[in-house]
């Protein structure tokens, strides 16, 4: 477990420190382990169980519960095509399909050399929560929003070759193991990453044409009312 | 103030999200931003629980439950259960197929949710709050935790805050794909550091949550409703929407029209209206079928265009408010290919507890990918209404009873549809079928 080194160990106290009971941190070291390893590892299962004084069998159910932990080693990047139904019919299951011959892989499976610069691991995903803009794709969980085809072949050609094409939101594109890092709370560069885009036309549209036609809520009282009277004890 | 009807759309919640850097604490501020909490903070918890009762506000996250209520049960008193510590949680695991509505509030406003937070954990006297955000939403979780950040920066969280003798601490925690935690005690479950699994309830998350404490759990648009109630009253509020379904929502408008987005609208308004708000359908052609609230919600079609989409509105008419996540389908889409989709996207999702759900999705999805490729039987349509029959109400999470809303509903208005399926086969037996069967048992 050498890959483990200080910092790791001193991110995985910090992350401990967070909650009232130390299992909770369960979660966030997996993915921290992921930001190290690029997957979760046996070893990685025993570090984290380690950590928290559980048992790796314990970890090992946690790990393979959840879609985002990856038992094989990954790409630079990880590509996930939503193929829910309402992305499926825009265009979603083309995109998708038309990613594996690209490719040449299938599922959860990686073109390149896994860690290697330019290699990449695709995956179809479930609804990523932007139906409004959809077909979505992600690239190391940051959105990239209406696709088509043509966008996403030219995306993951992109990525083949080493380049980092922006998200349409989202903060500039690092790689998979730096995406991990902060789902594991560990942010290198917040003040920088927080200020990537975030709000797409779509986001704004109710908000744009209420201001466009006057329409606003109903006024406020100039000061709050009166706050209810304390309900009487039974 | 009662007397006129507000205006079609009514931003609330996202009437911040044009000003330039909306997530941040300074913009915030600015507009108006953690006056609510001053106003809180004055206060005594109870009365705001009762503020919150009295203005009607329903759990937005799909249920609909009174949120005065939820946190009214929680037991309080230095004895007996009340002496336990009391947890917050926020659901943010927003994965509702057609739900996109919290992402992007908490992307463009995530200080509403602090805020609301921060009273909340004041009227139900917690001291530790977690927001459970979807890991995919990986950009939401930054947004939010810069504001948990400035917050503490500008003494809205830690010790003795604003000088209240109110302590709080939120810890934004990322989950890490599974639509089931979206469940509120998967969601507990998998905070533990568990798989995220449903517990059985009775006994409650008030009584019996997080590490086994009271617990409330609500939803992002919830909680970031509170600030503004604070702030305009109860009366306020209930100027907006109807008796029983009172305040603004964001409807998520999806799918085949012109103008996709989010909609901050009065509970109740109708599918019509919000078509023409989004510019209708695209490219003109005709609506076939849509949900009011995610796939979890029964479909509507044509005949519900008028149909009011509040709580109660959309029960009547044989279906649920859910997120008010409205995705619309027009003619060219088969409702037996997108039912078999949904029906995939369960079986994928559903955490394997219960048996009704975890096999009943599994031999759903069977049947339905050999329905779509045209291989259907005459008896599968009554099959797949028999066997939703048997998972309907009986597990312990609702994810079973979502599953089967789309199969029964695409069934009840397009029947023969999933018959033209059955049609399209040749009504003798297959040889070529035949000569696999031989095979497998040679």
């Amino acid at each position: 477990m050498n890959q483990f080194d200080e910092a790791t160990r001193g991110r995985t106290k910090e992350i401990i420190s967070r909650y009232p009971q130390s299992r909770s941190a369960l979660l966030p070291l997996l993915h921290l382990v992921q930001s190290v390893e690029g997957f979760v590892s046996q070893d990685g299962i025993r570090y984290c169980a380690e950590a928290l004084e559980l048992t790796t069998a314990e970890v090992s159910a946690v790990a393979t519960f959840y879609t985002m932990y990856k038992r094989t080693p990954c790409g630079e990047h990880i590509v996930s095509v939503c193929t829910n139904t309402l992305c499926a019919a825009l265009g979603g299951d083309a995109i998708y399909a038309h990613l594996t011959q690209q490719l040449g892989v299938g599922h959860e499976e990686t073109a390149g050399e896994p860690g290697t610069p330019g290699s990449v691991t695709l995956e179809h995903a479930e609804c990523l929560a932007a139906c409004d803009l959809a077909p979505v794709l992600q690239v190391n969980y940051e959105y990239y929003d209406n696709q088509t085809v043509d966008s996403a072949h030219a995306l993951v050609d992109a990525l083949r070759a080493g380049e980092r094409p922006a998200p349409t939101r989202g903060a500039p594109l690092t790689d998979f193991k730096t995406a991990a890092l902060e789902l594991a709370g560990i942010f290198p560069d917040l003040e920088r990453s927080v200020e990537g885009l975030s709000v797409a036309s779509e986001t704004l549209r109710g908000a744009q044409l209420a201001t466009e036609r006057g329409w606003v809520a109903p006024p406020m009282p100039d000061v709050p009312p009166a706050l209810p009277a304390l309900p009487e004890k039974k | 103030m009662t007397a006129s009807t507000p205006d079609l759309l009514t931003p609330v919640l996202t009437r911040r999200w044009l000003s330039p850097r909306a997530w941040s604490i300074g913009t915030y501020e600015q507009l108006e931003g953690y006056q609510g909490l001053r106003t809180a903070l004055a206060a005594h918890p109870d009365q705001l629980i009762a503020l919150v009762k009295d203005s009607g506000l329903r759990g937005r996250g799909g249920a609909g439950f009174p949120t005065g209520l939820k946190w009214s049960f929680i037991p309080q008193g230095p004895t007996g259960p009340g002496a336990k510590p009391k947890y917050l949680v926020i659901n943010a695991d927003e994965g509702e197929p057609g739900t996109c509505k919290d992402i992007p509030a908490m992307m463009a406003d995530p200080h509403s949710l602090i805020e609301g937070c921060v009273i909340t954990s004041y009227a139900i006297r917690a001291n530790f709050c977690a927001i459970y955000i979807r890991g995919e939403a990986l950009h939401c979780i930054r947004r939010v935790r810069n504001a948990v950040d400035e917050a503490y920066r500008a003494g809205y969280l830690g010790r003795d805050i604003l000088g209240s003798g109110f302590d709080l601490d939120i810890v934004v925690h990322a989950g890490a794909g599974a639509y089931i935690c979206g469940e509120e005690t998967a969601l507990l479950d998998s905070l533990e550091g568990r798989r995220g699994q449903p517990r059985l309830k009775p006994p409650f998350p008030a009584t019996s949550g997080l590490y086994a404490s009271p617990t409330v759990v609500n939803n992002v648009e919830t909680i970031a409703t509170v600030p503004a109630i604070v702030q305009g009253g109860s009366e306020w509020f209930r100027s907006m929407g109807s008796a029983k379904s009172p305040g603004p929502k964001i409807y998520s408008v999806s799918g085949h029209v012109e103008r996709p987005g989010q909609y901050e609208a009065p509970l109740g308004i109708t599918l019509r209206t919000l078509l023409e708000l989004a510019g209708g359908m695209k490219d003109g052609i005709p609506l076939k079928f849509w949900t009011p609230g995610g796939s979890s919600t029964p479909l509507f079609t044509v005949d519900h265009l008028d149909t009011p989409l509040d709580f109660e509105g959309a029960a009547a008419a044989g279906s649920m408010l859910g997120t008010t996540a409205v995705m619309v389908f027009n003619e060219t889409v088969s409702v037996p290919w997108a039912v078999m989709k949904w029906t995939e996207f369960y079986k994928h999702e559903s955490c394997g507890k219960c048996t009704p759900c975890r096999e009943g999705t599994y031999w759903l999805v069977q049947i339905l990918e050999r329905m779509v490729h045209g291989e259907g039987t005459e008896a599968d349509v009554d099959t797949m209404v028999d066997i939703c029959d048997n998972v309907l109400g009986r597990s312990f999470c609702a994810l079973g009873d979502g599953a089967v809303s789309p199969i029964t509903s695409g069934i009840q208005y397009f029947r023969q549809e999933f018959l033209d399926l059955i049609a399209e086969q040749p009504t003798v037996a297959q040889p070529e079928q035949l000569e696999d069967l031989v095979g497998v048992q040679a």
